[in-house]
């Protein structure tokens, strides 16, 4: 021990080493610069600074909450009514604005489109997806397939009061259950969904007995041509878009049964500010129309739509 | 070894232990000559370009500052005379820097420290400030002496004016620092009006108070303590790498001479000490090279001078490498190899870093696209059986005019393009503004291709003057349902 007590000298520089040793070396113990040290003493006073104004100790209840009172949420509450205070003068001049005059102002669009985004994000996108590819029942917005319409005015109804979604003002119509309800037979509804499944590849066979049956039972809603009605809501069934799915299983079971998806409304739910930015938004998704008399923000609906094959 | 520490221990007696070691301030007296020359040389030129630089006019157009070099930090470009920079382009910051880094190599393995002696800011604001010391205080003994005198009036207001006149440049420093950062003109009249920003305000405090600290005390502590390139600087060094060398074999061994002795059987040394006297970083050359050496010259002018007035040939301590020590004592010729390997793949990199960033401005075009897939759909069937795939497109003007561009693609047979957004965009129209960034959500509309995804490039036009950026995409199908 009493050797070990020893400090041990350099030969060559007179310094006393620390006593540790590497393979042979050694290290001496120099002193620290002053100027090194005195900055190491006032990082730990800087550091007892923190003790005092931030949280810092655990104690039964959490930590210490410190003079400053700070925490995370708060800084997130006061960010919150900073973005708020941002986006005053931004909303004002939304609110203020028809459709027509935002669907042609770069800053006014822009301000819709990102407000519509994060709304659909927290609103839309459980049935709709998060991109608004939608699924098996709930459409998706990305195509040019509106079954009420892809005008912003349409959109806007739309979004506003929902379809039989129970509001006064709702958009409704219904597709009967020609099985369930005895209106038509089960042969005759296999023959008309055999013709349904075929129209868009194969178009109108006018001697069959399907188009036959069509004609009858279906025409009243989808046209004589199949190619739906906005009025109704009835879907176009030319276009291998389904909303429900394609196969003859499927659409038997959407004849037999019938179908009658909801759509929620939104009024009163959300504020009309969020409900116009939404409805810009999903119709900058790609299939957005231009609305009627308007030059501007969409593309014209196609009158006639030649087959994929 | 025991008996050694013993012995040792005797004959010092057990200092109270310290946990620092005390800086022994040092008092350079003032000196003349060829370096003391180029020093004042090399510090009227830097600190004129420093001080001046942002003060230089570039006419660029109204959408973009006139000033020459400019760092415009809130609109994210640099501009440095003929060459503007964008965040996206960062990387020839990045080469600039590699450059200046292998050229200080370059320079020490040839030169050895005489960045650090002659051009660092730390020696220019540091030898700065020591003059301003000489100058109120007097040389190095008067500054000596007044440190220890006791607060007299004459020491007070001497020190008072010091640091006054330290402040004064420190001030002037950050002054220049944040012109830089700032359209001069503009701030200057700003700081005029006592109507500055905050953060310049910051900035010009901070900066004021580093110089101050650093030129007025930290001095060569900087050099010896902080700096990374003074310590792996001499890892560029090899034999033939230029050192301040004191000539041993000449000048040992050293003694007082009185004029007329006879200068058989001693060195040419007369131990004045006007060597150690004039060393800004405090050492003694004789001992040999030392990691604090920042190889400024003084003590070769020093050490000239006292060989001139005692009739000895110059250059006892001088400018030399290790290669002509040994040359002189085999008897061989002095030399000074300048292509070595070293300094040849100095070269080699040098070249090619300035070739990189010389070519990549060259060929820079004035606009650049970029394309990015939608992933969330990747591919949207259409009522028509036609495929659509969305793109954000972003495209950037870095012309100092507005400019229309027309996109178009390649590799789909039969397509449309598509645009959403506000009024009545075409995407053979597609405006950009001067000096800016426009992102477009476009969709093309194709019939479902063969192979999915299909590769796709995307072309843009400028249409006044029919340059074009392409940018790679993919088309995708999915499964044709």
């Amino acid at each position: 021990m009493s050797e070990n007590d020893k400090k041990e000298i350099d030969q060559v520089s007179g310094i006393e080493t620390t006593g540790h040793e590497w393979d042979g070396l050694k290290e001496l113990n120099n002193p620290l610069p002053r100027w090194w040290l005195w900055v190491f003493y006032v990082t730990i006073v800087w550091s007892i600074g923190y003790w005092v104004v931030f949280p810092a100790w655990p104690v039964p209840s959490g930590a210490t909450k410190g003079t400053a009172e700070w925490t995370q949420f708060s800084r997130l509450e006061k960010s919150q009514q900073d973005i708020a205070v941002l986006q005053a003068g931004y909303i004002e001049n939304f609110k203020a604005a028809p459709f027509d005059r935002i669907m042609n102002d770069e800053q006014l669009y822009a301000f819709a489109t990102a407000g519509g985004a994060a709304a659909f994000k927290d609103n839309c996108a459980t049935c709709h997806g998060t991109g608004g590819a939608g699924g098996r029942g709930y459409p998706n917005l990305n195509d040019d397939d509106w079954i009420w319409g892809g005008t912003i005015e349409d959109i806007h109804q739309t979004l506003e009061f929902g379809a039989r979604s129970g509001h006064p003002e709702t958009r409704v119509s219904a597709m009967p259950a020609f099985g369930k309800d005895g209106l038509m037979s089960r042969e005759d509804i296999a023959t008309v969904v055999d013709y349904v499944a075929n129209l868009p590849r194969q178009g109108h066979d006018l001697s069959s007995k399907g188009y036959d049956l069509f004609q009858k039972n279906c025409a009243s809603c989808h046209g004589t041509e199949a190619k739906g009605n906005r009025e109704f809501g009835a879907p176009n069934l030319t276009d291998g878009i389904w909303l429900y799915g394609g196969s003859k299983d499927t659409i038997y079971k959407t004849v037999y049964n019938g179908r009658s998806g909801v759509m929620p409304y939104w009024s009163g739910r959300l504020d009309d500010n969020t409900i116009r930015q939404l409805a810009v938004y999903v119709h900058s998704l790609g299939g957005g129309e231009k609305s009627e008399g308007t030059e501007n923000g969409g593309s014209q609906r196609k009158p006639e739509s030649p087959a994929a094959r | 070894m025991a008996a050694a520490n013993e012995n040792q221990k005797a004959q010092q007696p057990a200092k109270p232990s310290r946990f620092f070691a005390k800086r022994e301030k040092v008092y350079p007296r003032s000196v003349k000559g060829r370096y003391r020359t180029l020093k004042w040389a090399a510090m009227v030129v830097t600190l004129a370009i420093y001080y001046l630089a942002p003060l230089i006019r570039w006419d660029r157009g109204p959408s973009a500052p006139d000033q020459a070099i400019l760092i415009d930090l809130p609109h994210r470009r640099a501009y440095w005379f003929l060459i503007e920079i964008w965040p996206q382009e960062v990387y020839y910051l990045t080469a600039i820097l590699i450059f200046a880094a292998i050229a200080l190599f370059f320079v020490t393995s040839l030169l050895g420290r005489v960045w650090c002696g002659y051009f660092c800011p730390q020696t220019v604001w540091t030898d700065l400030f020591y003059a301003v010391e000489n100058w109120i205080q007097g040389d190095r003994n008067a500054r000596a002496r007044l440190d220890k005198a006791p607060w007299t009036f004459t020491k007070i207001w001497k020190k008072l004016a010091t640091h006054a006149v330290w402040l004064l440049i420190a001030l002037a420093t950050a002054g220049a620092f944040v012109f830089y950062f700032n359209d001069a003109p503009t701030l200057w009249r700003q700081i005029f009006a006592l109507d500055v920003s905050p953060t310049v305000l910051w900035f010009m405090a901070g900066l004021t108070g580093s110089t101050y600290l650093m030129a007025g005390f930290a001095r060569e502590q900087v050099c010896t303590y902080m700096c990374p390139y003074a310590r792996f600087q001499s890892a560029m060094f090899d034999k033939n790498t230029m050192i301040i060398g004191y000539d041993a074999d000449r000048g040992e061994p050293r003694g007082k001479h009185k004029k007329g002795d006879s200068w058989e059987g001693r060195g040419h040394c007369i131990d004045c000490t006007a060597c150690v006297q004039v060393c800004p970083v405090g050492i003694d050359i004789r001992e040999g090279l030392q990691m604090e050496c920042i190889a400024c010259g003084l003590c070769v002018d020093a050490c000239n001078d006292v060989m001139d007035k005692i009739d000895l040939p110059r250059g006892l301590i001088r400018y030399d490498t290790e290669q002509n020590v040994e040359n002189r004592r085999a008897g061989k010729p002095e030399e000074m190899k300048v292509f070595r390997p070293r300094s040849l793949y100095y070269t080699v990199v040098l070249v090619l870093i300035a070739g990189l960033v010389l070519y990549g401005q060259m060929t820079r075009k004035p606009f650049e696209l970029h394309a990015l897939h939608s992933r969330n759909p990747l591919y949207v069937r259409l009522s028509d059986g036609q495929i659509s795939n969305g793109y954000e497109i972003k495209i950037l003007n870095k012309t100092h005019s507005d400019a229309v561009y027309s996109l178009s693609l390649d590799g789909l047979q039969d397509y449309t393009i598509e645009m959403r957004g506000a009024g009545d965009l075409q995407a053979d129209r597609l405006h950009v503004g001067a000096d800016r960034v426009a992102s477009f959500h476009i969709f093309v509309h194709a019939l479902p291709q063969a192979r999915t995804p299909a590769d796709i490039r995307f072309a843009l036009k400028d249409a006044a003057t029919g340059e074009t950026a392409t940018y790679g995409s993919m088309f995708i199908s999915g499964d044709g349902q």
